[in-house]
């Protein structure tokens, strides 16, 4: 199975671990990715902000590469990058006159795009491509009841809901199970985590960081695993902060959902950059046998 | 041929044709086609006057043959034609030529409107020297009448029928009447016990001499035209003789089985593999289910319900039974279903505890239901405050665009139903639009908010058991924004009602098909005509009435139900029925008998005839539609009115200007 | 450039809007609105907000768009998609709170209160200058400029980043950036014409 794979700006930086892991398990899994060639920003939600028309321009660079590698499935690791870029080719697929802008424009450019590449999540990909008893096949350390809250995050199956259900999604919760984990209960798994408000409002963001905290220490989930880069950010690498405005003790490992799974496919945590996580993650590999 | 004489009348029709089409110029073209004896215009054909120019030009003129050119022919065909009838010629010497809706509506341009008046007009002048006179077809009717689905629409109507003298035949699926009426408790404005004012309707029925009451029965199959209708008709096995039983339930008392999950209680409560629906079930008696009866699953039982029953009714190896009934009319009324709101996941339905569906609630409040009354939470507690959520899959493009009309007014019944239950509780309407349009309604709203029930304008975000402060902890929280306030609100409850919208019948496309008509957009049957035929449908002499056309409230529902029946009684009453004759016609002596026909009609309406040899038509049952005539490969099916010289010349007619 | 203080000025706004609104598939249903407040009880920011989203529509019925261009409504919503999952006349609440952050730039009416614009406008810095986004140079500049007060609330969690490797020094080039150029050269000539 051969997939080109977009790994989005937050890649590089931070995160890292995401991609580091979602490359290893994809290499557990026999699935290929091949890094699209020079890819660029898909434009998330901040490109889209100011300018419309050249925010599908930037994102569409991309499909006409991928179209031009010959590949017909381009996959994200990024909540935002999937939707973005899934976006993008709808409104391409549905629309005329942005059809014909947006190949107006990469013409200039030397490039083309016809509407030939799906864009999919690597979820997707996993559940639906590889197949969780695939994956149960491979695991190598059963989670053993490791109680994992699955943070899915707003732009997950929102708005398209193309392969899973936009308010209570259940393909991460699957996979969980599929590894030996035990998904609680967590209805909040789509709430919006605040996304770049972090920043520029952090009051806003940490309110409802702070709920999704909650509910995760309500169910005594052991770890919370996120599907994008910044809700990862944002659930963990804020946590302090949350605690401070709250005064709660807010301790719990956040991680990628590909770092969990590559834990139990027994890929190495070094590889998974474990050690890259804000909040120690040690509690929870301990629960997991070897 | 004996000599034509053809009279043109071009129409006005105010501004509409005048408007557009120069009408002076079209006569004066039309008075020197071949065989036209008199041409004259008027400014409205389908007036007295105007009919009395038909009228005259016939019997002074000696006309035999007439064009009106005016609007389509749906519109006053029949008017023009019954005019030349009284006038002694007969009516299918008479043809219209449509330049309204084909002409002068859909262009601007003078000119070419006028042209084309002219050629359409011209196909007519060319075809009337090949129309012949055509007499209807009269058939006998059937007096009897099916009324299919025993709610308070088919009672209704059924009982209507009786009283005429008529007999009738009501066919329900379930093992007893009473459809969706019987499971309310009280029924709004008026808060009757809505059992106290059905079951005296149920129980006529079940008395009533006319009446043939088939329960626990469906319609398999309809065959035949209007006045004469032959169904099929499948019982299904009770495994209880119906005669000796005598609904005394005590081998409901002896059922080993007890955990099925009761529908008649919205599954809150369990009841017996031989039950009865509910105590004043009519006909009273004792069913068997199949799916959990251990006897009938081939598994070992006692069969204490046996040992039980004094009658010794119960019979397991009763087979079911195909009737065939034979009836004039039919009245399908076959309600409606309840929308699953499991849809709507924001809303908790099936995972949070304490969300219930409108009907779930009808059921903790009644009486006779599973709490006896009391409306209680999943604890056995009663709820300190309830929260009711209007529009739950209604007026919403995610799932049923339309308005489910009962909703509101239900909802409001609801807090009353609470209030008087629970005086100290809390009730919260989450509304968008309050909906009250019926006798009395506005008057229960004013009502309903005099006791003091809190409305909320603003439709329920999403309902949760996440507690953000420690008044939230352990209860559900509504997350709405009050629009009038403009103030987003989580108001923290014990109990969510979700006023869910009415649904088509998860089959009714299939039963729709079954009786030969159709069903609209959203699903529900489809009326002959929106407003001035809503209980008729295409298909002559089948009628539908009550939530099945769309939902509706009780006292609209048993309005409609009359209107029904009194369509229905208007075509049994009479001895016969006519049928245009516009129908195909099969020369025996050119028929070769490949039964091509046969196969392609789509309302059975041709027989092959063995003795013969040749293919037959069933007049009464043609409609007229040319599938036949197109198919035969020797073109030996005509359609009278339609026939291939008289479509040639209408051609020839139309080019030749 | 529109005069939002004029009553001309606020029908050349709506008159914009609406253009530029029919062009999303499915932006007409905007007339639709039946101001049930779905969209704003299910917003995560919308207590914060001036207008909430069912009031943005509102005011759009009402031919005050400006009202909300200069508010600080658009500029908290974090694109969830929730409002426009849920919305019964089927309208695409997010799409159209990004047309209105656009008319708010283009038109400079946005609350300077409002840290948003400036941290999508260094954003697209970025992206024009390298292609992708330089994570470090994103928050190092907004911080910076915007928020200073931000150095000290989340030093401790920037120098975590930093030591795990997590916000690398270097930006990283795209080897395309012309293209990328071009590219936003023809499409931002026809946003100007539209």
């Amino acid at each position: 199975m051969k997939y080109l794979y977009f790994p989005g700006c937050s890649a590089e930086a931070t995160a890292k671990p995401y991609d580091a892991s979602a490359r290893a398990c994809a290499k557990a899994l026999g699935i290929e990715l091949v890094d699209l060639e020079d890819w660029n920003c898909c434009g998330s939600t901040s490109y889209f902000s100011i300018r419309e028309l050249e925010s599908f321009g930037v994102s569409a660079r991309n499909l006409a590469i991928a179209q031009e590698m010959g590949g017909h499935d381009l996959v994200a690791t990024c909540n935002a990058c999937y939707t973005v870029l899934a976006k993008t080719n709808r409104y391409f697929a549905e629309d005329a006159t942005l059809h014909a802008e947006i190949n107006e424009a990469l013409a200039a450019a030397g490039r083309r795009y016809d509407g030939k590449v799906r864009v999919r999540h690597f979820m997707d990909v996993l559940i639906n491509d590889v197949g969780l008893d695939e994956i149960t096949a491979r695991v190598k350390r059963r989670l053993t009841d490791l109680r994992v809250a699955c943070y899915y995050g707003c732009q997950y199956s929102r708005p398209m809901g193309t392969f899973d259900d936009p308010e209570f999604p259940t393909t991460m919760d699957r996979l969980v199970e599929a590894i030996g984990g035990d998904p609680v209960d967590y209805p909040v798994k789509t709430k919006c985590c605040g996304g770049m408000l972090m920043l520029t409002q952090e009051d806003a963001a940490l309110k409802l960081c702070h709920e999704l905290l909650a509910v995760a220490a309500r169910e005594q989930a052991d770890v919370i695993i996120a599907a994008c880069p910044l809700c990862e950010m944002n659930v963990e690498a804020y946590q302090p902060l949350v605690n401070k405005a709250y005064g709660t003790d807010f301790h719990i490992p956040v991680m990628y959902f590909t770092q969990l799974l590559g834990v139990a496919l027994g890929i190495d945590a070094h590889t998974l950059m474990l050690d890259k996580q804000i909040v120690p993650v040690d509690r929870v590999l301990a629960k997991v046998p070897a | 041929m004996a000599e034509e004489k053809i009279a043109v009348y071009v129409c006005h029709c105010g501004t509409n044709i005048g408007g557009k089409v120069d009408v002076e110029k079209v006569v004066a073209w039309a008075a020197g086609q071949p065989n036209v004896a008199v041409a004259r215009e008027y400014k409205y054909m389908c007036s007295d006057p105007g009919q009395d120019l038909i009228k005259q030009d016939i019997q002074k003129l000696g006309v035999n043959r007439v064009v009106v050119a005016a609007c389509s022919p749906t519109m006053h065909e029949p008017t023009f034609r019954k005019a030349a009838a009284d006038a002694g010629l007969n009516p299918f010497l008479l043809q219209m030529a449509n330049i309204r809706e084909h002409c002068s509506w859909v262009t601007e341009d003078r000119d070419q409107a006028t042209e084309k008046a002219k050629r359409i007009l011209s196909a007519q002048i060319h075809r009337l020297p090949h129309n012949q006179p055509l007499e209807p077809i009269e058939v006998p009717v059937n007096s009897d009448v099916l009324v299919v689905g025993g709610g308070i629409a088919g009672i209704e109507a059924a009982l209507k029928l009786a009283q005429a003298g008529k007999k009738v035949y009501l066919v329900e699926r379930k093992p007893s009447i009473g459809g969706h009426m019987a499971m309310f408790d009280k029924t709004f404005p008026t808060l009757d016990c809505a059992a106290c004012i059905l079951t005296p309707k149920m129980s006529a029925v079940g008395k009533d001499p006319n009446i043939e009451l088939l329960a626990y029965s469906e319609v398999e199959e309809v065959d035949g035209y209007v006045g004469n209708f032959t169904v099929k008709v499948r019982k299904k096995p009770r495994y209880v003789n119906t005669d000796t039983c005598t609904g005394c339930a005590a081998c409901m008392d002896a059922c080993v089985v007890r955990k099925v999950p009761n529908e008649f209680d919205q599954g809150l409560s369990k009841r017996t593999a031989i039950y009865i629906p509910f105590p004043q079930a009519v006909p009273l008696r004792a069913t068997i289910d199949p799916d959990n009866c251990l006897t009938l699953r081939g598994k070992k039982c006692k069969q204490p319900c046996v040992a039980a029953c004094g009658p010794k009714a119960i019979d397991f190896d009763q087979k079911d039974e195909v009737v065939e009934l034979k009836v004039g009319a039919i009245i399908v009324a076959t309600g409606f279903e309840l929308w699953d709101p499991r849809q709507e996941e924001r809303y908790g339905y099936g995972r949070l505890d304490n969300v219930i569906t409108s009907l779930e609630f009808e059921r903790l409040s009644n009486a006779s239901g599973p709490t006896g009354g009391h409306i209680v939470c999943k604890n056995g507690e009663p709820p300190k405050a309830v929260a009711i959520l209007h529009c739950v899959g209604s007026r919403d493009e995610n799932y049923q665009e339309f308005c489910s009309r009962v909703c509101c007014m239900y909802s409001l019944k609801f807090s009353h139903l609470i209030k008087e239950h629970l005086p100290e509780t809390d009730v919260y309407q989450l509304y968008i639009d309050m909906r009250c349009y019926g006798k009395g309604y506005e008057e229960f709203y004013k009502r309903i908010m005099d006791e003091g029930v809190y409305f909320v304008r603003g439709r329920a975000a999403e309902v949760t058991d996440v507690a953000l402060n420690p008044e939230e902890q352990g209860r559900l929280v509504v997350k709405v924004e009050d629009t009038l306030l403009g103030v987003v609100r989580r108001i923290p409850v014990d109990m969510v009602i979700l006023s869910s919208g009415l649904s088509p019948a998860h089959d009714a496309k299939e039963v729709a098909q079954t009786f030969g008509f159709g069903c609209s957009a959203n699903g529900f049957y489809l009326e002959r005509h929106p407003k001035l035929e809503p209980v008729s449908t295409v298909t002559d002499g089948i009628f539908v009435a009550g939530a099945c056309q769309y939902p509706k409230d009780i006292p609209d529902t048993v309005a409609q139900a009359g209107a029904a029946a009194a369509g229905a009684l208007a075509l049994v009453d009479n001895a016969t029925v006519k049928v245009e004759p516009t129908v195909s016609y099969i020369d025996p002596e050119k028929c070769a008998g490949c039964h091509i026909c046969v196969g392609v009609c789509p309302h059975s309406a041709i027989q092959y005839n063995e003795e013969k040899g040749v293919a037959e038509v069933i007049e009464a049952a043609c409609k007229g539609c040319g599938v036949c005539v197109a198919a035969c490969p020797a073109g030996v099916p005509q359609q009278r009115g339609f026939l291939d010289e008289q479509i040639f010349a209408e051609i020839e007619g139309a080019l030749a200007v | 450039m529109v005069e939002l203080e004029t009553p001309e000025g606020v029908r050349e706004l709506h008159r914009i809007f609406l253009e530029d609104v029919y062009g999303i598939p499915g932006g007409e249903k905007i007339r639709l609105c039946q101001q049930c407040g779905t969209c704003t009880g299910s917003c995560p920011t919308s207590y914060l907000m001036d207008y909430g989203p069912r009031e943005v529509f509102a005011f759009f019925r009402a031919g005050m768009l400006d009202k909300v261009v200069k508010s600080n409504t658009i500029w908290l919503c974090t694109s969830c998609y929730y409002c426009t999952v849920r919305c019964p006349a089927g309208i695409k609440i997010t799409d159209i709170m990004y047309e209105l952050k656009r008319l708010a730039i283009k038109y400079d009416c946005w609350p300077r209160e409002s840290k948003n614009p400036a941290m999508s406008k260094i954003f697209i810095d970025n992206v024009e200058k390298y292609g992708r986004n330089y994570e470090l140079g994103l928050m190092a500049k907004f911080v910076l400029t915007k928020r200073p007060d931000l150095a000290w609330k989340f030093k401790d969690l920037g120098l975590k980043l930093f030591t795990s490797g997590r916000l690398p020094v270097k930006p990283v080039s795209v080897k395309g950036q012309e293209e990328i150029r071009k590219i936003t050269e023809v499409l931002a000539a026809k946003e100007v014409a539209q």
